[in-house]
């Protein structure tokens, strides 16, 4: 509806001055109301209406006068005088002095203040308190916090709903030990824990195979489970790829996973061709393809395999040491350890204390085993490498916990003293050379840091109290995961001066490393020299049988015969003589070893002996 | 006599500089300076010394201040105060 108003003007009339006058309101347009438009409106009811209940206020400004500020100075005036003295005046003023300086009451004062005074001159003589006294130091970064850990998280096994819906199942789930644990390789906030029981021939029927996934933040409900066919004594994610994980079995199987695809299995091994225990090692290898893995069993034996293909493994070692390839005669393993910057070499650890080192790329089976180390009375439950000299390794077994070199094989360079709980699982700090972790049967947490001190842990701390059964550390150093028997996962967050690198650390860890190992090494030689005198002496009889082979059989024998008669009544005689002239005999005696250790021809004891006993003769 | 030869063997120790003795009114009685500085000393110090005094005595009614110790960058103020009288003494630290 338009409204329109016109206003006309003649065009003659532009310009005229305006002549305006007053009039009433005229009502020019009026619309009434439409009723009808009423019912396109909707009735709103209640409408909301704000309403604010203040006291009224009101803004004022103002403007101050400035502060006017001036600089004055005082001028000390002499004044105090008593009245009637002029302080002008010089002679009033010394009168004035005189008489004070006569008054007893002054003479005691100074004279007490003269002393304390003097006594504070001397002091500042004697020493300069504001001298810069330590200044060529330099300001030592102290460790003030003593040595802590503290729990940032406890993952027990979550009671699985299922058995409280199911009526037949248990309620009591039977709980497991948590065997295994492994970090996710990027993140660090996952982390794959294998949960099986180790008893033997534990009943079976209630308890569940899964192994699970927990992801830090959320430590009631795991993230993922693992549903394999037997339970998992081992698990490892796959460095390369972190959705891929490997577990080895309680029946000796091999099962990997990939996160994606869910907690059933991608692949499982044949049974035929798998372990027939426990799988308790099982590691990736460095490859390209980064699919492939080993793995390691009580039943002796080392497989390699192929992830793609896990139907049999692609390689096979018997832990025999006496390199004849006899499953009889093999060591059941239960650690293994590979360092990746080493991809050839790896090491086993077995139930019998042995750590054998082997060599995958040797040619023929028996040459694949190079070097055994034992020192341990039990099984070796842990093996590891020092991440920062990998010649250098750490070995968890019995009561002690071992430090060996490669060189020395004899024995360890360094151990820990015997505990009174066996030692369940141990490994090095990837921080900080000196320091490594490990858990007790008791419950506890020990942490080594042998540049400070070397008998016993810096820091032993009580996790929990069933015995803890697996420890391993987050890549970063400073978290460190343990696993109990009844499945309680701690982890715990150890303080700074763990995880952070002290100056020189990695020179004095050297130094020790190499002290230690040389060491040994004499010690080694040492024994070495001892047992060959000792062989030499007993070999020195043998050998002259060797001398002339011309001779018959019958000869030989007569001659053997004779010749070792006449060297034992040499002997005689000598030790005869030796008891008469000790000092004589033992120098004699000392010569006869000592010609004996240093070669191994045979003539030489022979040709001794015999000049010896033509001595004596004459 | 006493009070000459105290004065004195404080005055012979090693960086003393000047020697002061003032009365409750600040009147110098002994001084080694000169008068301006002399007069100036007195009323600058008596007055801190009494506001320390009155400083320690409301903290603990039954303490007295003892001794004053200045130190400033040149040299250091020292000031044993008693009922009627103040000695000052004004010393090199030896460096």
């Amino acid at each position: 509806m338009e409204i329109i108003y016109v206003y006309t003007r003649k065009r003659s009339e532009f310009g005229r001055p305006c002549s305006f006058s007053d009039r009433p309101a005229k009502v020019n347009v009026d619309i009434p109301p439409d009723p009808s438009m009423a019912s396109s409106f909707v009735l709103r009811n209640p409408v909301d209406s704000s309403v604010q209940h203040s006291s009224d206020m009101s803004e004022h400004e103002v403007n101050t006068e400035r502060v006017e500020v001036e600089s004055r100075g005082v001028n000390h005036v002499e004044g105090g005088w008593p009245k009637d003295i002029n302080p002008q005046e010089v002679e009033q003023t010394i009168r004035f002095r005189k008489k004070v300086e006569k008054d007893e009451n002054y003479i005691n004062t100074i004279t007490h203040l003269g002393a304390l005074m003097e006594h504070c001159v001397k002091q500042n003589n004697a020493i300069n308190i504001y001298e810069d006294y330590f200044g060529e130091e330099e300001v030592a970064e102290v460790e003030d916090e003593p040595p802590s850990a503290k729990t940032i998280n406890v993952i027990s096994k979550l009671i699985s709903f299922f058995d409280v819906l199911l009526p037949k199942r248990d309620p009591n789930v039977t709980k497991r030990t948590a065997t295994h644990l492994s970090w996710h390789p990027n993140t660090c906030k996952k982390l794959a824990v294998a949960y099986s029981s180790l008893e033997f021939q534990q009943n079976m029927k209630e308890m569940s195979f899964d192994s699970y996934i927990w992801d830090l933040e959320n430590p009631n409900k795991p993230e993922l489970v693992l549903k394999p066919t037997s339970p998992l004594v081992s698990l490892e994610y796959n460095p390369k790829d972190s959705h891929v994980l490997v577990g080895g079995c309680y029946n000796g199987q091999m099962a990997y996973w990939d996160t994606r695809k869910g907690g059933l299995p991608v692949e499982v091994s044949t049974v035929e061709f798998s372990h027939r225990d426990p799988v308790y090692g099982a590691i990736w290898l460095q490859s390209k393809t980064g699919t492939e893995c080993f793995s390691a069993s009580t039943d002796g034996q080392v497989l390699w395999w192929d992830i793609r293909k896990l139907s049999e493994p692609t390689e096979t070692l018997v832990l025999d040491i006496t390199r004849k390839g006899l499953l009889e005669n093999a060591l059941g393993a239960v650690t293994l350890e590979f360092e990746p910057t080493m991809p050839t070499k790896f090491m086993v650890g077995t139930e019998q204390g042995i750590v054998i080192a082997c060599n995958r790329k040797a040619k023929t089976p028996p040459e694949k085993i190079t070097s055994t180390y034992s020192g341990h009375h039990g099984p070796v439950y842990a093996l590891a490498r020092n991440p920062f000299y990998p010649k250098i390794f750490l070995t968890v077994g019995d009561w002690t916990a071992r430090i060996w070199s490669e060189e020395t094989k004899e024995s360890s360079i360094m151990w820990t003293k015997y505990h009174l709980s066996y030692l369940t699982d141990g490994c090095w700090s990837t921080v900080r050379p000196a320091v490594f972790f490990t858990t007790r049967s008791d419950g506890t947490l020990d942490v080594w840091d042998f540049l400070f001190k070397q008998n016993d842990p810096s820091l032993s701390l009580k996790v929990c109290d069933e015995p803890l059964s697996s420890l391993r550390l987050q890549d970063n150093g400073c978290v460190v995961g343990c696993g109990s028997k009844l499945g309680a996962v701690t982890l715990l967050e150890i303080s700074s001066g763990f995880c952070t690198l002290q100056r020189n650390e990695k020179n004095l860890v050297n130094a020790m490393f190499e002290r230690e190992t040389k060491r040994e090494k004499i010690l080694e030689a040492r024994h070495r020299e001892m047992r060959l005198k000792e062989r030499a002496r007993s070999e020195g009889q043998e050998m002259e049988v060797e001398e002339m082979p011309v001779e018959s059989p019958h000869d030989v024998l007569e001659r053997t015969r004779r010749e070792f008669f006449e060297v034992i009544e040499a002997e005689l005689q000598r030790r005869a003589r030796a008891e008469t002239q000790p000092l004589r005999g033992k120098v004699k005696d000392h010569a006869g070893e000592e010609e004996a250790a240093q070669g191994e021809e045979s003539q030489l004891p022979k040709d001794r002996e015999e000049e010896e006993e033509e001595k004596d003769a004459a | 006599a006493e009070v000459e030869e105290t004065l004195k063997r404080i005055q012979a120790h090693k960086g003393v500089a000047a020697t002061i003795v003032i009365n409750a009114e600040g009147i110098p009685i002994r001084t080694t300076l000169d008068n301006s500085t002399t007069v100036q000393y007195a009323g600058l110090l008596h007055q801190l010394t009494m506001k320390a005094r009155s400083t320690v005595r409301d903290i603990d009614p039954q303490n007295d201040l003892t001794f004053l110790r200045i130190r400033s960058k040149k040299h250091e103020i020292m000031v044993a105060p008693d009922k009627e009288y103040l000695l000052i003494v004004i010393q090199n630290p030896c460096e």
